[in-house]
C-alpha cells in the first residue's frame, strides 16, 4: 500500500520542477527549435514550390520560344510568297506593258511609214509633174526653134479650134 | 466518441512495434513468473531457517532478503546509496506545525543508527520514514504523522539531475538552431530533431489537429521527461538507478497536469458532452456519473500505467539479480546476466513506449477536448 500512496514530498518536488522545466523549455527550449524548423520547411517548402514554378516558366518559355519560331517560319514563308507573287505580279506587268508600249510603237512605226510612204508619193508626184512639164518646155522649145515648124502647130491648133 | 483516427493512426508502424512487444511480453510474463516462484521460495526458505532460531549464524552474515532489498529500492530513500556502506546524504526539510521548518542532512541519522534532536522535535529514520520520537524514547505515531515531510529524497534529487540534463541538451539543441538557420541538423540537433518532429507530426497532429501549436511545449516537456527519467532508472550506478517515473507521486503529477490541461482547454462541446450527453433524458443521471468519473479515470489510468510498467521493470530486473544471492552461487550468475540484459533492452524499449504512450493519450485527450463538431 506504502508503494501506490503518494507522498507530499515528491508531488511537491515534481509540481515545482516540473512547472519550471516547462517554463525554462517553453522558453529557450521549444520556441526557436519549433520556430526554425517551421521556418526551415518553409523555405523547403517556398523552395520546392519556386522550382516547380521555374520548371512551369521553363516549359512555358520553351513553348513560347517554339511557338515564336514557328511564328517566324510561317511570317518568312508568308513574307517569301508575298516576294514571289509581286515579283510575278511586276514580271508579268513589265511584260504586258512592254508588249503593248511594243505594239504601240510599231503601231506609230506604221502610221509614220505611211505617212512618209504617202509624203513620199506626193513629193514624187510633184516632182514627176514638174518634171514632166520641164520635159514638155523643153520639147516644144526645141520644136518651135524654127519657124516653119511654129506656123505648123499654130497651123495644126488652130484647125482644131476652128471646129468649135 | 469517435476514436477511429487513433487506431488508424500509423497502423502499419504501430502494428510491428506491438507485435514485438507482445512477443517481448509473453516471453517476460514467464521470465517473470520464474523469478517470482523464486522469491516466495527463497522467502519460505529465509523464514523457515528464522523460525528455527538460527540466531546462532550470527551477526557477521546478514541474511538476504530479496523481497526487502527490492521495495527498498523502489521506494524512495533519504540517502543515495552508492555501494557498500556507501552513500551520499540528501538534505532533509521537515514542516512541523509545532517547529516550523527544520532543515538537516540525513547523514544526521547514521542509516537510521542514531536519532537527530531538532529545535523541538527529536527525529528517528524508522524504515525510511523519519518518525518524531516522545520523551519515552518511542515513537510517537501521532505526532509522526503530522510531519510534511519535504525533504530532497533519492528520487527527487534524481528528477534534478534528469531536469538538468534535460535543459542541456535542449537549451544546446536551440542555440544550434540559432546559430545554423535554415542549415540541415547537425550532430545532437539531428538526433533530437526526428524525435521532436515525430511528438509533432506523429502524436500531436493526428489527435489535436490545427490547434496543436498551443500544446507542443507541454507535450514534449512531458514526452522527455518521462522518457529521460525512464533511461537514467536504467542506469544502475549513481546518476540513475533511482525509480523516479516508477513513483507514484511522479506519475500522480504528470496525470494531475494533463487533466488540469485537458479540462481547462475543454471547449463548450466537451462540457456538453459530460453534462448533456446524446442520450434519452433518463439516462441523465447515469451517463452525467460516467462521463464525470471518465475525466478522472482517464488521467487515473495514464498514472497507473506508467507507474505500473516501469516499477514492474526495475522489480523482474532486480528479481533475477536477486538469484545470484538466492542460490548463492556464481553458477546462476550467467543466467541471471542474460536475463537482465535481455531485460534491460527491453525495458529500453519501454521506457520510450511509455514516454511516447503517455504522450499520445495526453494528446488523444486534449484533442478531444478542443475538437470542434460542426
Amino acid at each position: 500500500m506504502e508503494l501506490v500512496t503518494p507522498t507530499i514530498g515528491l508531488v511537491f518536488w515534481t509540481a515545482v520542477a516540473f512547472v519550471c522545466l516547462l517554463i525554462l523549455l517553453k522558453k529557450f527550449a521549444w520556441k526557436p527549435i519549433l520556430a526554425a524548423i517551421h521556418e526551415r520547411e518553409q523555405s523547403i517548402d517556398e523552395a520546392l514550390n519556386k522550382a516547380e514554378l521555374a520548371k512551369h516558366e521553363m516549359a512555358r518559355l520553351t513553348a513560347q520560344n517554339e511557338e515564336l519560331m514557328k511564328e517566324a517560319r510561317a511570317e518568312r514563308d508568308h513574307i517569301l510568297k508575298e516576294a514571289k507573287a509581286l515579283k510575278d505580279s511586276i514580271v508579268h506587268e513589265a511584260k504586258t506593258q512592254a508588249h503593248t508600249e511594243g505594239a504601240k510603237l510599231i503601231e506609230k512605226a506604221k502610221i509614220e511609214i505611211e505617212n512618209q510612204k504617202k509624203a513620199a508619193l506626193a513629193e514624187l508626184k510633184s516632182q514627176v509633174s514638174s518634171l514632166s512639164l520641164e520635159i514638155a518646155e523643153r520639147v516644144l522649145r526645141s520644136q518651135l526653134e524654127d519657124k516653119a515648124k511654129q506656123q505648123d502647130l499654130v497651123a495644126n491648133l488652130l484647125k482644131d479650134v476652128e471646129l468649135n | 466518441m469517435d476514436c477511429s483516427h487513433v487506431f488508424e493512426f500509423k497502423v502499419k508502424r504501430l502494428i510491428v512495434v506491438f507485435t514485438l512487444f507482445l512477443a517481448f511480453l509473453s516471453v517476460s510474463s514467464r521470465v517473470f513468473a520464474q523469478a517470482d516462484t523464486a522469491v516466495v521460495s527463497a522467502d519460505t526458505a529465509v523464514n523457515a531457517a528464522h523460525t528455527e532460531g538460527a540466531h546462532g549464524a550470527g551477526h557477521g552474515e546478514e541474511k538476504f532478503e530479496p523481497t526487502k532489498v527490492i521495495m527498498e529500492h523502489i521506494a524512495d530513500s533519504h540517502m543515495w546509496h552508492l555501494w557498500g556502506h556507501l552513500s551520499i546524504p540528501l538534505p532533509v526539510i521537515l514542516y512541523t506545525p509545532d517547529a516550523g521548518l527544520e532543515f538537516f542532512s540525513s547523514g544526521q541519522f547514521h542509516h537510521g543508527e542514531h536519532d537527530y534532536a531538532g529545535a523541538k522535535n527529536t527525529y528517528r529514520l524508522v524504515n525510511d520514514k523519519i518518525k518524531i520520537v516522545g520523551a519515552d524514547g518511542q515513537v510517537d505515531e501521532a505526532a509522526s504523522s503530522k510531519i510534511l515531510d519535504f525533504s530532497i529524497t533519492k528520487n527527487v534529487a534524481a528528477m534534478f539531475i534528469a531536469i538538468a540534463i534535460i535543459l542541456v541538451i535542449f537549451i544546446s539543441v536551440a542555440a544550434a538552431y540559432k546559430k545554423r538557420v535554415g542549415k540541415a541538423p547537425k550532430g545532437l540537433q539531428s538526433f533530437v530533431e526526428p524525435i521532436i518532429l515525430f511528438v509533432r507530426d506523429d502524436i500531436a497532429k493526428p489527435n489535436i489537429g490545427h490547434k496543436h501549436a498551443k500544446f507542443m511545449p507541454y507535450l514534449l516537456t512531458v514526452f522527455f521527461f518521462i522518457w529521460i527519467n525512464n533511461v537514467l532508472g536504467l542506469i544502475p550506478i549513481f546518476p540513475g538507478g533511482a525509480n523516479v517515473t516508477g513513483n507514484i507521486s511522479l506519475t500522480f503529477v504528470l496525470s494531475l497536469f494533463t487533466m488540469i490541461i485537458v479540462n481547462i482547454n475543454g471547449n463548450k462541446y466537451y462540457w456538453k458532452h459530460i453534462f448533456l450527453p446524446n442520450v434519452p433524458f433518463w439516462l441523465w443521471p447515469l451517463m452525467v456519473v460516467v462521463e464525470v468519473v471518465g475525466v478522472i479515470s482517464k488521467p487515473f489510468a495514464l498514472m497507473v500505467r506508467l507507474f505500473a510498467n516501469i516499477t514492474a521493470g526495475h522489480i523482474i530486473v532486480l528479481s533475477l539479480i536477486s538469484l545470484i544471492f538466492i542460490f548463492k552461487t556464481l553458477a546462476i550468475a550467467p543466467v541471471s546476466v542474460a536475463f537482465v540484459l535481455f531485460m534491460d533492452v527491453l525495458e529500453l524499449l519501454v521506457a520510450f513506449l511509455q514516454a511516447f504512450i503517455f504522450t499520445l493519450l495526453t494528446a488523444l485527450f486534449i484533442g478531444m477536448a478542443v475538437e470542434e463538431h460542426h
